[in-house]
């Protein structure tokens, strides 16, 4: 079988012509390790809408609530374990974040699930109107976000065990950081095991490519759709909790603000594809990184450029899905 | 007389403002070999797809072995063992050969021995079990696309012009593979513009105009008769020599 390598090498070009750019080795090798664990929190947040808009071809612009609401879910079980939390070790802290975890998966895949059933199915090969509905949707909630937890930014605490830095040679590293890139693989591992591994991927490969086709093989595409819109939801609600654990503070517009960086990497992957998706987000947290500490007001800009830069090489992403 | 394995009766169907199909009636006898010609824009493709459930019938009923699938979902048809070949293949480009068998296989894995007689049947698809369907030539695409329908036992099989754009060695290799298709108690029903094809596949033919049938009966009749192939179909079997 013929691999495509050539996108791959971006990410180590990146890496090493910023290299001289930034100067400095310990500076640099801070920067990579942010650099590469945004790109696994966008990846988190972004994987689900990749196959949203692959699969369903549905343009979803209310995936920021998804990741706000699995942000507050977080944060109301870790305020609520406050005592777990400040309790030293490994285990009273995963004590406290695994059920945060779980609750903020489980509170937007909900959400997703009610997204699908009541905006997005009446709107089904409409774009127009998804991009309306979404956009209202996402401006609704964000509303009741405040009704429901109120209007203030609420700081998160974050477990002892990923507070605080440790010494590479003279680079201070994050230990947030490496957890966030932990997390990251270990949900790309899963995801592609399931998409190549089982027959439920399989069967989420070929709707991407052909839902028609799909669906003349005896399969009921539409409750793959829901199911795959549930797991996309549930993996922001994720990003959104590992997102607000790293900026140490949650508000409804957190999911809005990443948005664009989201469609950026989706688009930059080739839409439908996760591979793709998870190669964009390091590109563009490494980018990010980098610009924003050699030219910070450069750093959104930068991610345009990357984007516009990628789909003049590859005008259908970095990893296109054979769209029917 | 045996019941058909597909009676259609009064379909039409609508495509937007479109009327396409406009009263469509034929049948298809059980375990041979129909098919189904006309012009451009007669409505064949769209009568395949009507069948499929892929188009919804506005009037009319279509029945597969005695099952109404009139209003049916596209899965529904499916399982009940219609396999559709489109104009287009519908082959999953990014999956390997294998994966694309794998999933037509509704049962599970593809059974072995059925396999074994696929992979006789179009050689190709062993060379290439691994490798990404998207990187086939356009005739192994189109031998994938039938090996795919036909991985399990099916009860119907509906192909939309499988010689479209092959080359005379391949289409040769697709002759063949019908003739043995034909040994089994599939009953097929083949949308087709190679008149040549169809001549030495067919068995009985539907012959279709402006959404309406407008002949039937048995191909080495039509394939006899020059006047008749002109009247119906615009050129005579000569004009295609």
């Amino acid at each position: 079988m013929k691999k495509d390598w050539t996108p791959l090498a971006l990410v180590p070009v990146i890496a090493l012509v910023a290299l001289p750019l930034v100067g400095s080795a310990p500076t640099w090798v801070t920067l990579t390790v942010a650099g590469l664990a945004m790109g696994m929190m966008i990846f988190m947040m972004a994987s689900g809408l990749t196959l949203v808009f692959g699969l369903m071809d549905v343009l979803n612009f209310a995936h920021g609530v998804f990741i706000s609401v699995g942000a507050y879910g977080a944060a109301t079980v870790l305020t609520r374990m406050s005592r777990q939390m400040e309790a030293e070790g490994l285990a009273s802290d995963l004590s406290a974040m695994i059920p945060a975890v779980l609750a903020a998966i489980a509170l937007a895949a909900f959400l997703g699930w009610f997204f699908e059933r009541v905006l997005i199915r009446p709107v089904y090969g409409d774009h127009l109107k998804q991009i309306l509905i979404t956009m209202g949707g996402l401006i609704v909630f964000e509303q009741l976000i405040h009704v429901v937890w109120g209007p203030d930014i609420i700081p998160l605490p974050r477990p002892g065990t990923i507070t605080g830095s440790f010494i590479v040679g003279e680079a201070a590293i994050e230990r947030y950081r490496v957890a966030a890139v932990v997390v990251g693989l270990a949900v790309f591992a899963a995801m592609w095991l399931v998409l190549n591994r089982t027959r439920i991927g399989l069967l989420v490969r070929a709707g991407v490519e052909n839902p028609e086709m799909v669906e003349s093989l005896g399969y009921r595409i539409r409750r793959l759709f829901v199911g795959v819109f549930v797991a996309g939801s549930g993996l922001a609600g994720l990003g959104g909790a590992m997102w607000a654990m790293y900026q140490e503070q949650v508000n409804a517009q957190m999911g809005a603000q990443v948005l664009v960086m989201i469609f950026i990497v989706v688009i930059i992957g080739g839409l439908g594809s996760v591979g793709g998706c998870f190669l964009g987000a390091l590109l563009v947290g490494l980018l990010a990184n980098y610009t924003g500490y050699l030219a910070p007001k450069l750093a959104l800009g930068s991610n345009i450029l990357l984007m516009v830069l990628v789909l003049l090489w590859r005008p259908r992403g970095l990893y296109p899905i054979g769209k029917a | 007389m045996p019941e058909p394995m597909l009676a259609i009766a009064g379909v039409n169907t609508h495509i937007g403002q479109y009327h396409i199909l406009q009263g469509v009636d034929f049948e298809v006898p059980r375990g041979g070999l129909t098919m189904l010609l006309g012009r451009n824009g007669a409505g064949k493709t769209t009568c395949l797809r009507t069948i499929m459930g892929l188009w919804r019938a506005s009037a009319g009923s279509i029945r597969v072995d005695g099952h109404d699938i009139t209003r049916a979902a596209t899965p529904d048809v499916a399982q009940l063992g219609v396999a559709y070949v489109p104009e287009n293949m519908g082959i999953f480009a990014g999956l390997t050969v294998e994966e694309n068998l794998r999933l037509a296989a509704r049962a599970g894995e593809p059974d072995a021995s059925r396999l074994e007689w696929i992979w006789r049947l179009f050689p190709a698809m062993k060379t290439f079990w691994h490798g990404l369907a998207g990187n086939l030539s356009g005739g192994q695409k189109q031998m994938l696309a039938i090996a795919r329908a036909i991985v399990e036992p099916r009860r119907l099989l509906l192909v939309d012009e499988p010689t479209k754009g092959l080359a005379p060695a391949i289409i040769a290799n697709m002759v063949e593979a019908f003739r043995e298709l034909k040994r089994t108690d599939t009953t097929m029903l083949v949308v087709e513009q190679n008149f040549h094809f169809a001549r030495s596949l067919g068995d009985t033919v539907a012959v279709m105009d402006s959404g309406r049938i407008v002949h039937t009966g048995r191909m080495d009749a039509l394939a006899a008769d020059a006047a008749l192939q002109t009247r119906l179909l615009g050129l005579s079997l000569d004009a295609h020599q």
